[in-house]
C-alpha cells in the first residue's frame, strides 16, 4: 500500500486533478457558448445527456442527412402509439376535415403568422422515405410529404437571438428542438404519408418530422409553433413534456 | 515485500467498467422489456414477422429512466474502457498478459486447461500470477471483439450517428439487425460475467477480489516464471 502515497504520486494526482478541473471549467464555458447543453442537463442523468448531446452536435453541425430509402422498402405496417386528442377543439376540426385549422407561428420572429392547411400545401413540398424508430424498439420505413420547417421559419423571419423552436399540439405532449434541427433539410411539417393524407392517428392534419431523432420527437396534431431563446419558462423548463415524464429531451440517441 | 498482481490503472478501470456494466445491464433489460421482440433487417414491429420472440412481458413503464441510465453508464464504461485500452497498448499489458505464446496455442493444451477446470482441479500457485491460455483467449475476445461490437451496434441504432456515418448500420444490414446483435453480444458478455465470477468463487473469491482492489493478495511471487 505504501507506494500509493509517495510524493511523486501525490504530485501527479494533484496535477491531474487541477488539469481535470480546469478542463471541466473550460468545457462548460465552451459548451454554453456553442449551445451544447440540453435543457434536461440537471441531475445525475443529465450528465450522460449532456455528454451525448455535446458529443453529437459538432459531428452533425454540417447537416448530415438521415438515410433515405427506395419506394419498395416502405413498410407495410406502420404502427403508432396514442390516440388522437379528445378535446372538443380538435374533434370539431377533425369533423370539418381541418378546413378551419390554422397553424400559428409566433415568438422571436419579425412577422408572426398563421397558416391554413391549404396554404401549407401550396408551399414548396418535400417528400422523403426515411426510417422511423420508436424509443420502445420497433421501427418502420415510411414516406412523408410536407413543407420544410426552414421555409416556414424564413417566412416569419427568425430573430438572431432564437435558440429553440417549440411545438404545441392539441394534446399536452409539447416538445422543442434546437435551431440546428429546426433548419435541417429533413425537418418538416408533414401533411402526407405514403402518398396519402396524413392518417388521423399519425398526427393529422400536420405533424413535425425530425429525421435524426427518435419518433417521439416528431410531434403530432400540431396547433402552434413558438420560437424562443429560453425554455426555462415553459412547463418545468426541461424542454419537453417527454422530459418531464422521464424521456430524454434529445432523442438523437 | 508483497508482489503486485494488478496495476492501479487496471484496478480503477476494472471497477468503473464493472459498475457501469451493471448499470448498462439493468437499464438494457428495462429498455428491452418495452419491446421484447427481435428482428432482422431495417424494420420490425408488432404485426411484422420477428426473428425471435423473447418469453418476456411487454412492460412500457421503464424505458424512460432506462434510457437515461443506459447512456450515463455507457459514457462511464466507454471512457474508462478507452483509458484502459490505450494504456494497455502503451504499457504492453495486452501483449505481455493476454497474448498466448506460440506453444500455448495448441488444441491439446487448450483442451487440457478446459478439462482441468471441468474437473474442478485446484489451480496451480503460478496461475494467480499469470493467465492460462483459455483466460488469455477469453480476455482477448472480450476486450477486442465483444466490447467493440457492443459500442458499434449501439451507435448503429442512433439516427443521429448514422446520419453522419451511414455505413455503421448498413454493414449490419439495418437498424433492427444492429439491435439484435446488441442483444446477442450482451448475452455473451453476461455469460462471460457468470464464468468470471464462478471462477473467482472456485479459486478463492477473497484473495482475487482483494488483488483487484488493493493490487496485492498473493503474497510474494516466487521467482520462477
Amino acid at each position: 500500500m505504501s507506494d500509493l502515497f509517495t510524493r511523486r504520486n501525490l504530485i501527479i494526482t494533484g496535477l491531474a486533478a487541477a488539469t481535470g478541473t480546469a478542463a471541466l471549467g473550460v468545457t462548460a464555458l465552451l459548451s454554453n457558448r456553442y449551445n451544447l447543453i440540453p435543457p434536461d442537463y440537471g441531475g445525475i442523468y443529465g450528465l450522460g445527456e449532456t455528454l451525448t448531446y455535446a458529443a453529437q452536435r459538432p459531428f452533425m453541425a454540417r447537416q448530415s442527412l438521415a438515410r433515405e430509402f427506395d419506394r419498395n422498402e416502405i413498410s407495410k405496417v406502420a404502427p403508432v402509439n396514442g390516440e388522437p386528442p379528445e378535446i372538443d377543439a380538435y374533434q370539431r376540426l377533425l369533423a370539418g376535415d381541418f378546413a378551419d385549422w390554422r397553424l400559428t407561428v409566433d415568438g422571436l420572429v419579425t412577422r408572426p403568422l398563421s397558416f391554413s392547411l391549404a396554404e401549407l400545401k401550396r408551399f414548396p413540398s418535400r417528400s422523403q422515405i426515411t426510417h422511423q424508430a420508436c424509443e420502445e424498439g420497433w421501427s418502420f420505413i415510411a414516406e412523408s410529404t410536407g413543407v420544410p420547417l426552414s421555409y416556414v421559419l424564413d417566412l416569419v423571419g427568425v430573430r438572431p437571438e432564437a435558440k429553440y423552436v417549440v411545438f404545441f399540439p392539441f394534446d399536452d405532449f409539447w416538445d422543442s428542438i434546437d435551431m440546428l434541427d429546426a433548419f435541417h433539410p429533413q425537418t418538416f411539417l408533414a401533411y402526407g404519408m405514403n402518398g396519402r393524407e396524413l392518417p388521423t392517428r399519425h398526427g393529422a392534419p400536420v405533424r413535425l418530422r425530425v429525421s435524426r431523432q427518435l419518433g417521439y420527437k416528431s410531434i403530432k396534431y400540431l396547433s402552434r409553433i413558438t420560437v424562443t431563446d429560453t425554455l426555462d419558462d415553459i412547463g418545468k423548463g426541461l424542454g419537453s413534456k417527454g422530459a418531464e415524464l422521464g424521456y430524454s429531451w434529445y432523442g438523437g440517441i | 515485500m508483497e508482489s503486485k498482481r494488478h496495476s492501479v490503472l487496471v484496478r480503477i478501470t476494472h471497477w468503473i467498467v464493472a459498475l457501469s456494466f451493471f448499470g448498462l445491464l439493468v437499464s438494457g433489460i428495462a429498455i428491452l422489456l418495452a419491446h421484447p421482440r427481435l428482428y432482422w433487417g431495417e424494420t420490425g414491429a408488432v404485426g411484422t414477422p420477428s426473428l425471435f420472440d423473447l418469453p418476456l412481458p411487454f412492460v412500457l413503464a421503464h424505458s424512460g429512466w432506462g434510457r437515461y441510465l443506459h447512456f450515463l453508464s455507457a459514457w462511464a464504461c466507454v471512457l474508462a474502457g478507452l483509458i484502459y485500452f490505450i494504456a494497455g497498448l502503451f504499457t504492453q499489458h495486452f501483449r505481455r498478459n493476454f497474448l498466448p505464446t506460440r506453444g500455448d496455442l495448441d488444441w491439446h493444451r487448450i483442451s487440457n486447461v478446459i478439462s482441468e477446470h471441468l474437473h474442478f482441479k485446484p489451480s496451480h500457485e503460478e496461475e494467480f500470477w499469470r493467465y492460462n491460455v483459455v483466460q488469455q483467449l477469453t480476455y482477448l475476445a472480450v476486450v477486442f471483439l465483444l466490447f467493440p461490437l457492443m459500442i458499434w451496434s449501439g451507435l448503429a441504432m442512433s439516427p443521429a450517428i448514422t446520419s453522419v456515418f451511414p455505413s455503421l448500420v448498413t454493414v449490419f444490414g439495418g437498424q433492427q439487425s444492429a439491435r439484435t446483435i446488441h442483444f446477442f453480444v450482451t448475452n455473451f458478455l453476461v455469460l462471460f460475467l457468470f464464468v468470471h465470477i464462478a471462477m473467482l468463487c472456485i479459486t478463492g473469491f477473497r484473495t482475487r477480489v482483494r488483488a483487484m482492489i488493493t493490487g496485492y493478495g498473493g503474497g510474494k511471487r516466487s521467482s520462477h516464471e
